[in-house]
């Protein structure tokens, strides 16, 4: 029973969460894509909230922005591109992919292949020495 | 000692490339607009003083312009004013204003009280030039050239400093040289 209240009080919460944006768009896969997209666009002023979360006036303005856009047609990565023209790359939350940044995203891989190099190596070199071991040490609580 | 030799390397290499990473990365908050060497942003807003005059970057072309967006909501904006007024005495570059988001009657009335730098201010009611010009947080100011391209933008208030080593050398680049 105290759970059940406790789930009530949380999804409660929720609808409070939800009320910074109560924007509803007709069709529910547009609606879909405007929450979306309203996560993944940085509210410039806040600048770690999403502008989906932020109540301050320009992240309204750009939801508005993304809702009107939308609604018109373009797609979502037209809407992101229009976003980023302005505000720069800092909007998207999710970076795309370019010259620029591929060594981001290429330098965890090549630290993995070297990392597994070194621990080839010193396996190699341990198991050498194990083969070369004539066998158990004396004990050498004798000396 | 020869065992040392890699990691050393590689924790040098590291020290170096995070260092050039500190040296390298603008203020923190501070964005770098997209904006920048590109056309300034078309927009046609109405003037606040004749509402029937309607401002537009192409009419202003021809010369430098510094276009500053501020509200009377804004309290950096105030402490700024200050300097926009000697900007406005230099009489090197005239301000354009955008009244971003703000109610008309209270700009007047802030520009009869404090004094006005303005050339002429552009009423922005929607936000949507802001956003054009990519504005996050008045006060912003862009210089203008005279081809229209936007080379140079300052985010929060316009100092002493910043027109001194940025505005100054760009306008009038024979002036600070021999002076």
């Amino acid at each position: 029973m105290r759970r059940l209240a406790l789930i009530a009080a949380l999804l409660g919460l929720s609808a409070l969460a939800r009320a910074v944006d109560p924007t509803q768009l007709p069709d529910p896969a547009l609606q879909a894509r405007y929450v979306a997209l309203t996560h993944e666009l940085r509210c410039m002023q806040c600048q770690n909230e999403a502008i989906a979360d932020s109540p301050v006036d320009l992240a309204a303005d750009l939801r508005n922005q993304v809702r009107e856009q939308l609604l018109a047609g373009r797609s979502d990565q037209q809407i992101r591109d229009w976003m980023a023209a302005r505000y720069g790359e800092f909007i998207l939350f999710r970076p795309r992919y370019s010259l620029r940044n591929a060594w981001l995203w290429g330098a965890p891989l090549v630290l993995l292949v070297v990392g597994a190099l070194v621990c080839a190596r010193i396996l190699r070199a341990r198991q050498a020495l194990v083969a070369a071991d004539p066998g158990p040490l004396e004990d050498d609580a004798g000396r | 000692m020869n065992r040392f030799a890699l990691p050393l390397g590689l924790f040098l290499l590291l020290a170096v490339v995070l260092f050039v990473g500190i040296r390298h990365s603008p203020d923190k908050g501070i964005i770098v607009s997209p904006l920048l060497n590109k056309p300034a942003p078309e927009f046609a807003l109405p003037a606040l003083d004749a509402p029937e005059r309607i401002v537009r970057p192409q009419d202003l072309r021809g010369r430098w312009y510094l276009l500053n967006v501020w509200g009377t909501w804004c309290v950096a904006c105030r402490e700024e004013h200050e300097m926009l007024l000697r900007v406005r005495a230099a009489g090197v570059v005239p301000l354009v204003g955008i009244d971003w988001k703000d109610d008309d009657q209270q700009a007047q009335a802030w520009l009869r009280q404090l004094g006005n730098p303005y050339e002429v201010v552009a009423v922005d009611h929607s936000g949507r030039t802001a956003i054009d010009w990519g504005v996050y947080a008045a006060p912003e100011t862009f210089l203008v050239s005279p081809q229209g391209i936007v080379v140079y933008k300052c985010t929060g208030e316009l100092t002493e400093e910043i027109w001194n080593k940025e505005i100054l050398p760009r306008v009038r680049p024979a002036a600070v040289t021999s002076g």
